[in-house]
């Protein structure tokens, strides 16, 4: 490979190549991305990639967690782009700095360095000359800025990117030895517990503090405006102290909550902030012989990690503190924590620790806050702030919901002739680090409050919000997408994976499902009639090869449905052949997902993140909606939130298009939103009934019988 | 309020000062610094707390300290180490069988009361059950695959 024109994004925002890695006398090296481990495995493919470049085995590579205090800025892990991005930047940063230290050894051994090789970091040159990177080792020689002159390896050269290298976190996992940011302990720890409105968006209006200060154990109570907490020597002190201080609180009124059973008509009567996402007018007139129209909808949906979050706080000074967090962007919320706290970022550090597996913009940087906040009233003594199983499912920001219309104007034979589509949804990003107020929920609450941040979308360059996917990939004639952002938001939202992709592609897929019903044309075929890119074609094809599409057999109570999606229009490719069994209740059986995600780091990690987003996609499928009633969110355990159970989980079959010399693409979000239509299309080929409005429930199927 | 109770847990004694009403899983994470047992949701709704009484897996989260007094509790720690894993532990990492690993102490222990019961499971009697083990990420057909390992080759 020639030399790269031009420095990675991340490693030219952060040039400085000690801020990402450096070696030790003692053989290992330390490679510090800004990237964070959510579950996702990030951690073992960075490895992975480091490895390769400097020709070591991945045990020598010792992966430090990203902290303000070191770390480089690598903004949010989200969006499926590590690998991509933060995977390019550390590629380069390796490769250069192999290039530096072939450099140091050539200059010792007295030879060129192009004579000389590396073997798990022992370098080699002619006549058995030797060195190694542990030997040289010297901060001082990445003390310098990255260059866009050196190559990484040729694709074809890797030896340990490309295969299934085993989870570096999972040992630790399986042996239950401290890992995640629960299991963190310091000297002196006090445990804290936040008040949580009766509604959303209510104001403490009096708070009688006499019995949660009575309770043993409690250290104080800790108020300010209407966030109200407390903290205590022991978690059982604190749950007390917060049960008597919930008796004392008084609320006043919080937003209406909208009607429940009509989340469409509700997002099309708030006020919207519309954009026209994309707009292709016809070459001539159309032609249009009669126009099919159809409405589609989810619910809101909750991230339902498996831990509650949690967060400790210690105020180092008056006016210093730091964070343990296992939050998406250690950057970006300390950039909110110093909006919120009204004082200079560099007074504040905060350090990632691993927490549950993350899916998105979940409740971490709120607890984070809550814990700063009442660690205000500590005295010095680092806080732990756990929250409950309830205010996780009911205080988290949610997936939004959202509402697509699409009609279609057909020709006389049935050909679509025109395409046009609206979206409604409140916007599906409240991420921290990107806006001048803060985000979180409780600086709304403060005595000095900040004004309510209402989610937006990300621009389309980076893959849209609620519009995310909303422009169908084929080939249509004439298109028009509008979007309505709205802009009541009684329930917060935020990111939650694939943003407003899984809707729109729900809705897109079942359209096209439904358009090639009305011609009795097989839906692949429709499909691929449709599509000229090949590696869009490709997936489709590998999906319906494995899961023997042309073979299948027609039989009472079963049925199979395919979908397509390329994630945000410029990633990974994916389809998914779903077969469904059942009548009112609806088992999937078998789900087969093909997807090309350009270069594959890790294979294992790879098939793992796909069949866990056709799970997970599943389960939103059938199951998930958050509930509520019009003053609060009732769907506060998993008795009221229920997910997919293992009895219930379909089996999952993936295949991996290898293109090793394309670029890594990104696989976390690329199997849910094609599964989630596959399944919708399979059941209406069993019952021959169109569920539209997510979840797919026995009583939506009902009613649609009807 | 607090009491001297005495567990037996990973084969070894230990004396506990606390209400013979807190929750064992906070005996364990908070008295003992046992922390591979994880917190949930704390209504015996999710398995992420599960600890095996007498062979029987348990939710730590609402089993009170009086009520394990006496008995043989075993807790993700004692199931083994890496320079002597259970059969699951060797399973579940040969098999990758974990996202973000939360759940992983509560189902291996819910796996390790199963294969006590059952040696030889099939697959849908390890997914019944793991049936009341939630996992988030959609690891599910890797955790089964790793059960059934285990179980495959603790008969060899």
């Amino acid at each position: 490979m020639t030399a790269t024109a031009e420095l990675p994004v991340n490693l030219k925002a952060n040039p400085r190549l000690s801020r990402w890695l450096r070696f030790s006398r003692d053989g290992f090296v330390v490679l510090s991305p800004g990237k964070v481990e959510i579950g996702q495995g990030i951690v073992t493919a960075l490895a992975q990639i480091a490895a390769d470049e400097l020709d070591i085995d991945v045990a020598r590579v010792r992966m430090v967690p990203a902290t303000t205090a070191a770390s480089p800025n690598e903004g949010v892990t989200s969006g499926s782009l590590s690998v991509e991005q933060s995977g390019s930047a550390v590629r380069h940063a390796a490769a250069e700095a192999r290039a530096i230290y072939l450099a140091a050894a050539a200059q010792r051994l007295g030879v060129a360095a192009d004579t000389l090789a590396v073997e798990d970091g022992t370098i080699i040159g002619p006549g058995n000359l030797r060195t190694s990177y542990w030997e040289l080792a010297d901060d001082a020689l990445l003390e310098r800025d990255a260059s866009p002159g050196v190559a990484p390896k040729r694709p074809a050269a890797r030896r340990v990117a490309g295969t299934p290298v085993a989870r570096l976190d999972l040992p630790d996992k399986v042996f239950g030895r401290p890992r995640f940011v629960h299991d963190l302990t310091l000297p002196g720890l006090l445990h804290g517990r936040v008040l949580k409105p009766a509604t959303p968006w209510a104001g403490l209006t009096a708070l009688d503090q006499t019995a949660a200060r009575a309770v043993p154990g409690v250290a104080a109570v800790v108020r300010n405006g209407s966030f109200a907490g407390v903290i205590a020597e022991t978690e059982a002190a604190a749950e007390a102290g917060l049960a008597a201080l919930r008796k004392g609180a008084s609320w006043g009124p919080g937003d209406a909550l909208p009607d429940e059973s009509d989340l469409a008509g509700w997002l099309k009567a708030q006020p919207a902030e519309t954009t026209i996402v994309a707009e292709r007018k016809p070459a001539g007139p159309v032609q249009a012989a009669r126009t099919m129209r159809r409405r589609y909808s989810r619910p809101f949906i909750a991230h339902a990690s498996m831990a509650p979050s949690c967060a400790l706080a210690q105020w180092t000074s008056a006016d210093e503190v730091h964070v343990w967090s296992h939050c998406q962007g250690v950057y970006n919320l300390r950039a909110d924590l110093a909006l919120a706290l009204r004082m200079p970022a560099e007074k504040i550090v905060v350090e990632h620790v691993e927490g549950a597996g993350c899916y998105g913009h979940n409740g971490a940087d709120d607890v984070a806050f809550d814990a700063v906040l009442l660690a205000r009233g500590a005295g010095g003594r680092p806080v732990r702030v756990q929250w409950s199983r309830a205010d996780e499912l009911c205080w988290s920001p949610l997936g939004a919901a959202m509402a697509i219309e699409i009609e279609a104007d057909l020709d006389s034979r049935g050909e679509i002739a025109a395409w046009r589509e609206q979206v409604w949804s409140n916007g599906h990003v409240s991420r921290p680090g990107r806006s001048p107020i803060p985000t979180f929920m409780a600086a709304s609450q403060l005595e000095r409050p900040f004004e309510r941040f209402i989610a937006f979308n990300p621009p389309m360059a980076n893959g849209g919000g609620a519009e995310r996917n909303a422009v169908p990939l084929y080939d249509l004639p004439a298109l028009s997408v509008v979007c309505h952002r709205v802009l009541t938001m009684p329930l917060r939202t935020s990111a939650l994976r694939t943003l407003g992709a899984f809707a729109n592609v729900f809705a897109i897929e079942s359209f096209m499902d439904e358009l090639a019903a009305e011609r009795g044309e097989d839906p692949l075929a429709f499909r691929l009639r449709h599509l000229k890119d090949a590696r869009a074609r490709a997936v489709l094809e590998a999906a319906a090869r494995r899961a023997g599409w042309t073979s299948w057999r027609r039989r009472e109570g079963a049925g199979r449905g395919i979908a397509f999606a390329r994630y945000k229009n410029f990633g990974a490719y994916c389809a998914v052949v779903a077969e469904v069994e059942g009548e009112a209740d609806i088992r999937v059986r078998r789900l087969v997902v093909a997807a090309d995600v350009g270069e594959v780091v890790n294979p294992d990690g790879l098939a793992n993140q796909l069949e866990g987003g056709a799970i997970q996609a599943t389960s939103w499928t059938l199951k998930e909606a958050v509930r509520f009633d019009r003053t609060r969110i009732t769907s506060d355990s998993w008795e009221t939130y229920p997910i997919l159970r293992f009895s219930e989980v379909p089996a999952v079959e993936v295949e991996i298009i290898a293109r090793p010399e394309e670029k890594a693409l990104g696989a976390g979000e690329a199997a849910h939103s094609p599964t989630g239509a596959a399944i919708g299309n399979a059941v209406f080929d069993a019952l021959g009934v169109r569920v539209r409005d997510l979840p797919i429930t026995r009583e939506r199927i009902l009613a649609a019988m009807e | 309020m607090a009491d001297r109770v005495t567990l037996r847990i990973n084969g070894a004694e230990r004396a506990v000062d606390a209400d013979p009403a807190t929750p064992l899983l906070t005996v364990l994470r908070s008295h003992l610094g046992l922390t591979g047992t994880h917190f949930g949701c704390g209504a015996n709704q999710c398995g992420a707390c599960n600890v095996m009484i007498d062979g029987q897996a348990v939710a730590s989260c609402d089993t009170p300290l009086w009520a394990a007094a006496g008995k043989d509790v075993v807790t993700v720690e004692g199931l083994g180490s890496p320079k002597r894993p259970h059969p699951l532990q060797s399973a579940f990492l040969a098999e990758q069988a974990a996202q973000c690993g939360y759940c992983l102490s509560g189902i291996l222990v819910t796996a390790a009361a199963l294969l006590r019961r059952n040696p030889s499971p099939t697959e849908a009697e390890v997914r019944s059950a793991l049936d009341r083990n939630l996992c988030r990420c959609g690891a599910h057909n890797r955790i089964v695959r790793a059960v059934l390992r285990a179980a495959k080759e603790a008969r060899a």
